[in-house]
C-alpha cells in the first residue's frame, strides 16, 4: 500500500454561463491535464452545471490565510476615496 | 500568541458565525474531530455504494436500471468530494485508504446490511438517503467552508435519490399481494438501522459536546432522529405501510411521533464489525483497489513519458 499511487490533486474552476466567472468548485485527483478535466467534467458538472473548465494543479496555488489578513489588506484600510459616496456633490446635481 | 490565546480567538470566531478556511489556525482537536468524521463520511459513500451495485445488473427495467446507476455514481462523486475536504488536514487518500481497510477508519454501519430484494432499493433510497439528507442538511451549515460546501453539494443532488427510493416503495404499495409483502417486509429490515444512522443518544455521544461547540454540528443527534421519525412515519402511512414498532404512537402535546428504544447492543456490535456483512464489504474494496494498482501505474507512466505537453486539449 505504501507505493499506492493515488495522482496529483488538481483545482477545478467552472464557468457555468457564457460571460461569467470561472468558480472554485473543489478538487481532485488526476494523472495528467486530460484526465484531470474529464474527471473534473464527470465530477462537477453530471446536471449540466458548466460549459468550460479549468483546472489547476492544487500546489501552484499560492493563497493568504486569515491569520494574515489584518496586516495584508491594510493597505485598503484608509483609502475610503476610491469610492464614489467619498465625494460631495452640489445639491441638485443629476445623473452623477 | 500563546496556544490559549489562540483558541480562545479561535472560538470567538466561531462564536460570530465565521467560517474556517483550510489554511486558517485550527486546534489540534477540531482537525481531529474534522478528519475523522469527514474521512468516514467519505467511506460511507464509495461503501455505500456496493449495496446498490449488488442490484445493478438486476434492476427491473432499463428507466430502473439508469436511475440505479445515475445515483450509483453521485455517490462515487460524493466519496471524492469528501475526500478532497479531509485531504486538507494534511492526511493523503493512500493513507485514508489504508485506514479504512485496516478497520481503524468507521463508515456508516447501515451500509453492513444485505440488500435481498429489489424492494431494498427503494428502503435505501427513502430511507438511508432520507435519514443522510436530514443528517447533512444540518452539516451544510458546518464551520468548515470545505465540508459545509460539499454538503450543500450533495445534498442539491441526493434530492433524487430519496424521491426515486419512495417512488420505487408506493409503486410496489400499488402492486399484487407479494409486491405489498416485499415491500413490508424491506421496511422493517431497514427501519431500525436507518434510526441507528443518527447515531448514540445525545447523553452518550462521546463527540457531541465539542462538536456543537465548534460548530461542526449545529443539532443534536436526537433531535435530527426526531425529525426523520416524524417526516417517515407520515410517508409510510400515506402508502400503506405499517412502521414496525409496537409502541409507535403519536404524541400530540410534542406533536411529534414515538418508537420503542433502539437496540444499542446491536448498533456497537455492527460498529465493532460484527454485522452480516463487515467483512463482505471491506474485502470487496481491497479486491477491486488492488486490481486497479496497474491502471493507475500506467496512468502515471503515460504522463510521465509526455511530460512537455501542450496546454490546449482537445477531447
Amino acid at each position: 500500500m505504501k507505493n499506492d499511487n493515488q495522482f496529483p490533486q488538481w483545482e477545478v474552476f467552472i464557468q457555468t454561463k457564457n460571460g461569467g466567472p470561472f468558480e472554485h468548485q473543489g478538487s481532485l485527483h488526476a494523472a495528467d491535464k486530460k484526465m484531470a478535466l474529464q474527471n473534473a467534467r464527470d465530477l462537477y458538472t453530471r446536471r449540466n452545471e458548466g460549459r468550460s473548465i479549468w483546472v489547476v494543479p492544487t500546489e501552484c496555488i499560492a493563497a493568504t490565510t486569515a491569520d494574515d489578513a489584518a496586516d495584508f489588506f491594510d493597505p485598503a484600510n484608509d483609502k475610503i476615496y476610491r469610492t464614489p459616496n467619498f465625494y460631495k456633490m452640489p445639491q441638485g446635481t443629476k445623473n452623477l | 500568541m500563546t496556544e490559549e490565546e489562540k483558541e480562545k480567538q479561535f472560538q470567538q470566531r466561531i462564536d460570530a458565525g465565521e467560517k474556517i478556511e483550510p489554511r486558517d489556525w485550527m486546534p489540534e482537536a477540531y482537525k481531529q474531530t474534522l478528519f475523522r468524521q469527514i474521512s468516514q463520511h467519505a467511506h460511507s459513500e464509495i461503501i455505500g455504494m456496493q449495496p446498490e451495485g449488488n442490484w445493478l445488473l438486476r434492476a427491473p427495467s432499463l428507466r430502473a436500471k439508469k436511475i440505479l446507476l445515475a445515483k450509483i455514481q453521485d455517490e462515487a462523486g460524493h466519496g471524492l468530494y469528501l475526500y478532497s475536504a479531509a485531504e486538507t488536514f494534511g492526511i493523503d487518500r493512500t493513507e485514508m485508504i489504508a485506514m479504512l481497510h485496516s478497520g481503524k477508519a468507521k463508515y456508516s454501519s447501515i451500509f453492513n446490511y444485505p440488500t435481498l430484494t429489489w424492494a431494498d432499493m427503494g428502503a435505501i433510497g427513502w430511507l438511508v438517503d432520507g435519514a443522510a439528507i436530514v443528517n447533512q442538511t444540518m452539516l451544510a451549515k458546518c464551520s468548515y467552508v470545505l465540508y459545509s460546501r460539499a454538503m450543500i453539494r450533495i445534498c442539491k443532488e441526493e434530492g433524487f435519490h430519496q424521491r426515486q427510493g419512495y417512488e420505487i416503495i408506493a409503486k410496489m404499495m400499488n402492486g399484487t399481494t407479494a409486491q405489498r409483502n416485499m415491500a413490508q417486509d424491506s421496511l422493517n429490515r431497514w427501519w431500525e438501522p436507518s434510526l441507528m444512522m443518527f447515531g448514540p443518544h445525545d447523553s452518550e455521544s462521546t463527540h457531541s459536546k465539542d462538536s456543537m461547540k465548534w460548530k461542526i454540528k449545529v443539532e443534536s443527534n436526537d433531535t435530527l432522529r426526531q425529525r426523520f421519525i416524524d417526516r417517515t412515519v407520515e410517508q409510510a402511512h400515506h402508502i400503506g405501510l405499517t412502521i414496525p414498532d409496537k409502541n409507535l404512537k403519536y404524541n400530540k402535546t410534542t406533536m411529534h411521533w414515538e418508537t420503542s428504544e433502539i437496540n444499542w447492543d446491536e448498533f456497537w456490535s455492527v460498529v465493532k464489525g460484527n454485522g452480516p456483512c463487515n467483512y463482505q464489504r471491506i474485502s470487496h474494496h481491497i479486491h477491486y483497489h488492488n486490481e486497479g494498482k496497474w491502471v493507475r501505474d500506467c496512468a502515471t507512466a503515460f504522463e510521465k513519458s509526455r511530460e512537455k505537453e501542450n496546454s490546449s486539449i482537445s477531447i
